[in-house]
């Protein structure tokens, strides 16, 4: 197919109203001027490049997106970035080691095998990490650790290894 | 290496990347300043396009560019049918962008790119339509009707393709049987619904000519020559890339999307990269479905319960167009005797045109649907003769010493025979039965009974042909500064763990660690010969075209390390990322055998000094390089199946139903399963686990809707219900291993396995659990609460 010649002239910004943000994104305070209506998946994604979140349904289901958002788990797909203006937004790449070690979660994935695309599993392991911080105890029995992860789809799995994970790595987290 | 790494549990070397959130998807890609295209789509089922103005759209601060059919040039035309076949007459596939008519809702009509993707979506809502609708008939048995309106004028009856198949002769058979079983079954329309949607991105680099896609396919190759045909560039100048891809299940292997098309398009246009990712509302109305299929199947048997003949004749729905040919309806018309010996076969479809989104393959192409079936037949054959569910089956499986049994006249998705080759069926069953225990279970039961509550065991077989031609390669190089050994195929992962089996496969080879071998795949720059990820074929065909190629180098390593190390061939043994000496010492590491291999002048690094240690490589006179050889260690071999190989396997579950609220709980649920010699067996079992929640999925709650206009009903997460962790069961896999006598290393597919018998397991389960409520039968799935309603509504047991 004939090229044509490159435009020249190609705008570079939408007419969108931009406001200011300050968010702590990794214990790492940023601030970016945005449009009003970017999601924060958006803005992790595509401003900060923390790609690792990912996107998987938009509306807020399948839990791909999800991040902590002041230490809890959030849809960062439902969530505008002037929203989250002001807090701490933790994403999947605060929790390996700086030489690239594992966190608990993660390396019990590793061993039970329980990723296969890796798609969903950033949200998944967010969510995970949400729970093991927060106050509640969690309920380590088959049903509990499927109730816990009954917002987050995944395909590949058939969630059962992800089961297992998440008690193994109940079990290598410290308590608390 | 003391331990073979084939056939071990041996942890996936590309988890602790995806882990970290350091996975590379297509959205992930840095791309300087990229626009973002988005799609206006058909809100009508059938309409004719009356005008189309797309003044305002283009007149929106922050849009680049707006396309329609007119404005897009070589792409406006019906895009390629992937596989002809003379069953189809004239067969239709889409226009990258509709012109004068739509044929589904979601069909692209524009293409509008702009800065960023909510201002190209702003746009494409400023886009006029004007269109007018047509009268659609949306479901396969009201499209084949006579009268019924047409998707196509071109085609009376909607018929997309109509194909007979016949092994055996059962017109002879037939008025031989003692029984007559007919039943009808129907299984719904699905989606793969993926993690990831579709998503494709491409820059043109104006100084070297060079198109660039990174494109979430499972084909990358074929899209390359595609794109290389249809834009008329050297195939050298166009490189497809499919990095980290986020599940595909089928869907990915359809070319082309529209966006495929059109993004590369506007990226050589417009001079900056562009990018596509689709939402999931898109993916609902997008890109394409499978399933929908209504069997009606006659098994001739004798009064013992075998069956002598078997008669099908199906309809299947291939949606508005058919651009994959009638691949998902010859796998399903090909696997319908299942197990069983059944030597008479006459099988029947038509691929019916439907106003709905195109049918191109979904895991299982077809068998899920004639698992159904037949097994939903089988059952109901073990009913009418009064024989146990579990005899029946007994009495017509193949038997172990009469493989390969071959069906005679019919041809397989790939045009080849259809032969299985191998297996121990008999075992399978009695290996679920072990689990099961059905006379402990009819005990239980009749208790659980006369408690009120309903039990029922279900049971289903499964046969699958896999590792479907027409070849794949793969290529092997080790590399002179490391050691460590570069792989390549022409496939594609979307997750299956390719990069950790194929390089346990070189691993043994080669004497080296699992982790040094490194598999580099989805880029055409890395290997350009090749089809793509389908129908459970990775392990198989790749699989042993990479073994070929690794016996080759290792025959290299030898060769040159018996040199080096002034042995004999006879005494070399590779372990440990060396050649050894046997029953010594001596050693010369493989970087420095690479290097020794490679004529160099110079000396960059440790493994060129220490290859200088050693005798030379090669013993020759003349010039560096001998006639003929080439340096360094490194080959390229190929593998192209004569036919395909049948993996198989048998689920059984106990379920329990709560007539009152209509809600099933699965308590149990078997695997067997057999897929011959298995790589490894954790991500055999991690295949096998996914599929069934897939099947689940498909048994229980995922159906697409739509309403009689053929506007889809639940085209998001919410309303279609793929599983989460709490509605899918621990599953108890247990390995049989045949090994396959088609290939080197013994192996066959499990892709797809897992899903393929679920519905037909469910199904049985639950109408043995309801029977003593006379529910009647459950020939349908998905089979949802209403549906359990609505057959104890009329029973008499209440």
């Amino acid at each position: 197919m004939p090229r044509a010649r490159p435009r020249l002239s190609v705008p570079s910004v939408s007419s969108d109203p931009r406001a200011r943000v300050s968010i702590t994104v990794n214990g790492e305070q940023v601030e970016r001027e945005v449009s009003v209506r970017l999601l924060l998946s958006d803005f992790l994604r595509h401003e900060l490049r923390l790609t690792g979140t990912h996107v998987g349904c938009e509306h807020g289901v399948c839990g791909a997106c999800t991040v902590l958002i002041d230490g809890k788990a959030g849809r960062s797909c439902l969530t505008f970035a002037v929203q989250a203006s002001g807090h701490e937004v933790r994403t999947i790449e605060s929790l390996a080691g700086e030489d690239g070690s594992l966190h608990p979660i993660q390396e019990a994935f590793r061993e039970c095998h329980a990723l296969q695309c890796g798609y969903c599993t950033p949200g998944m392991i967010m969510n995970i990490l949400g729970l093991f911080e927060s106050e509640e105890k969690l309920d380590l029995s088959d049903e509990g650790i499927r109730l816990a992860l009954s917002g987050n789809l995944c395909r590949c799995t058939g969630y059962q290894n992800i089961v297992a994970a998440v008690r193994k790595a109940a079990e290598a987290m410290p308590a608390g | 290496m003391s331990t073979r790494a084939f056939g071990s549990r041996i942890r996936r070397t590309i988890d602790p990347a995806l882990l970290r959130g350091e996975g590379a998807f297509v959205d992930d890609i840095p791309l300087a300043n990229p626009l973002h295209a988005a799609f206006v789509r058909s809100p009508y089922a059938r309409a004719r396009i009356l005008s189309i103005d797309v003044a305002a759209a283009r007149a929106h601060p922050g849009v680049v560019a707006v396309y329609t059919g007119e404005d897009i040039g070589v792409l406006d035309r019906e895009m390629p049918l992937l596989i002809p076949h003379s069953s189809m007459r004239d067969a239709r596939t889409q226009r990258p962008l509709a012109k004068g008519d739509v044929y589904y809702v979601g069909q692209t009509i524009v293409m509008v790119v702009a800065v960023d993707r909510y201002t190209a979506e702003d746009a494409a809502a400023l886009v006029e339509v004007e269109y007018e609708p047509r009268p659609v008939a949306v479901d396969i048995e009201e499209a084949v009707k006579p009268g019924a309106p047409l998707v196509h004028d071109t085609h009376p009856g909607n018929v997309a393709a109509y194909f007979v198949q016949v092994s055996g002769k059962p017109d002879e058979a037939i008025p031989e049987a003692e029984h007559v079983t007919k039943i009808k079954v129907r299984v719904e329309r699905s989606t793969a619904a993926p993690m990831e949607c579709r998503a494709v991105a491409a820059q043109f680099d104006p100084v070297t000519g060079e198109l660039t896609v990174w494109d979430g396919t499972q084909a990358p190759i074929s899209v390359r020559g595609g794109l290389a045909s249809i834009f008329n560039l050297d195939e050298d100048k166009v490189r497809v890339i499919a990095p980290n891809v986020g599940g595909g299940f089928g869907q990915k292997v359809l070319l082309f999307y529209p966006d495929e098309l059109l993004v590369p398009m506007a990226a050589m246009q417009l001079g900056r990269p562009v990018k596509y990712i689709e939402d999931r509302r898109e993916n609902f109305i997008g890109s394409s479905q499978e399933r929908a299929q209504v069997h009606a199947i006659e098994l001739y048997a004798k009064k013992t319960g075998e069956v002598i003949a078997l008669r099908d004749s199906f309809l299947h729905d291939t949606g508005a167009f058919i651009p994959y040919g009638i691949a998902v309806a010859q796998v399903a018309s090909t696997s319908i005797a299942g197990p069983y010996r059944i030597p008479n076969i006459w099988v029947e479809f038509t691929a019916v045109y439907t106003p709905t989104v195109p049918v191109t393959p979904y895991r299982g192409c077809g068998r899920p649907q004639s698992c159904f079936a037949i097994e939903r037949a089988m059952d109901q054959l073990a009913e009418e003769l009064g024989l146990d569910r579990f005899e029946v089956r007994r009495r017509n499986l193949i038997a172990e010493d009469q493989f390969p049994w071959t069906r005679e006249g019919l041809l397989f998705a790939d045009g080849l025979r259809v032969s299985l080759d191998s297996g121990q069926y008999q075992k399978a069953l009695d290996m679920v039965s072990e689990k099961l225990a059905p006379k402990d279970f009819a005990a239980e039961q009749a208790k659980a009974r006369a408690a009120g509550r309903y039990l029922g065991l279900g049971l289903a077989f499964y046969v699958e042909g896999t590792g479907l031609g027409p070849y794949e390669g793969g290529h092997i190089k080790v590399h002179p500064i490391t050691g460590k050994v570069y792989v390549n195929t022409g496939l594609t992962t979307q997750g299956q763990g390719h990069e950790t089996v194929f390089a346990q496969i070189v691993a043994d080879q080669l004497g080296v660690a699992v982790e040094d071998v490194i598999l580099v795949e989805g880029d055409t720059r890395a290997f350009d010969w090749g089809v793509a990820t389908f129908a459970s074929r990775a392990a198989t065909v790749s699989g042993n075209a990479i073994h070929k190629a690794a016996l080759l180098v290792r025959k290299q390593i030898i060769h040159a390390a018996a040199n080096m190390l002034e042995a004999s061939e006879d005494d070399i043994e590779l372990r440990d990322g060396a050649a050894w000496i046997r029953g010594t010492d001596r050693r010369a590491p493989l970087a420095a055998i690479a290097t020794a291999t490679n004529p160099l002048r110079y000396a960059f690094n440790e493994a060129a000094k220490a290859a200088t240690q050693f005798a030379p490589a090669s013993r020759h006179d003349g010039p560096p390089l001998d006639e003929g050889q080439h340096p360094g260690l490194e080959a390229t071999d190929y593998y192209s199946p004569a036919c395909a190989t049948w993996a198989y396997g048998v689920h059984g579950a106990i379920v329990e139903v709560d007539p009152d609220l209509c809600d099933v709980k699965i308590r149990k649920y078997v695997c067997i399963h057999d897929c011959g010699n298995m790589i490894n067996p954790t991500l055999v079992e991690g295949q096998v686990m996914g599929g069934i929640a897939q099947g689940l999925g498909g048994a229980m709650y995922e159906r697409i809707e739509y309403d009689r206009e053929g506007n889809p009903q639940n085209a998001n997460f919410v309303d279609f219900l793929v599983p989460y962790a709490t509605e899918v069961p621990n599953v108890e896999v247990l390995h049989l291993e045949t090994p396959s006598p088609l290939n080197p290393l013994g192996v066959k597919g499990v892709g797809e396995a897992g899903c393929i018998a679920v519905g037909a397991v469910i199904a049985s389960g639950i109408e043995d659990a309801l029977a003593p409520l006379g529910a009647g039968k459950f020939r349908q799935t998905p089979i949802t609460p209403s549906m359990i309603h609505a057959a104890l509504e009329g029973a008499d047991g209440r």
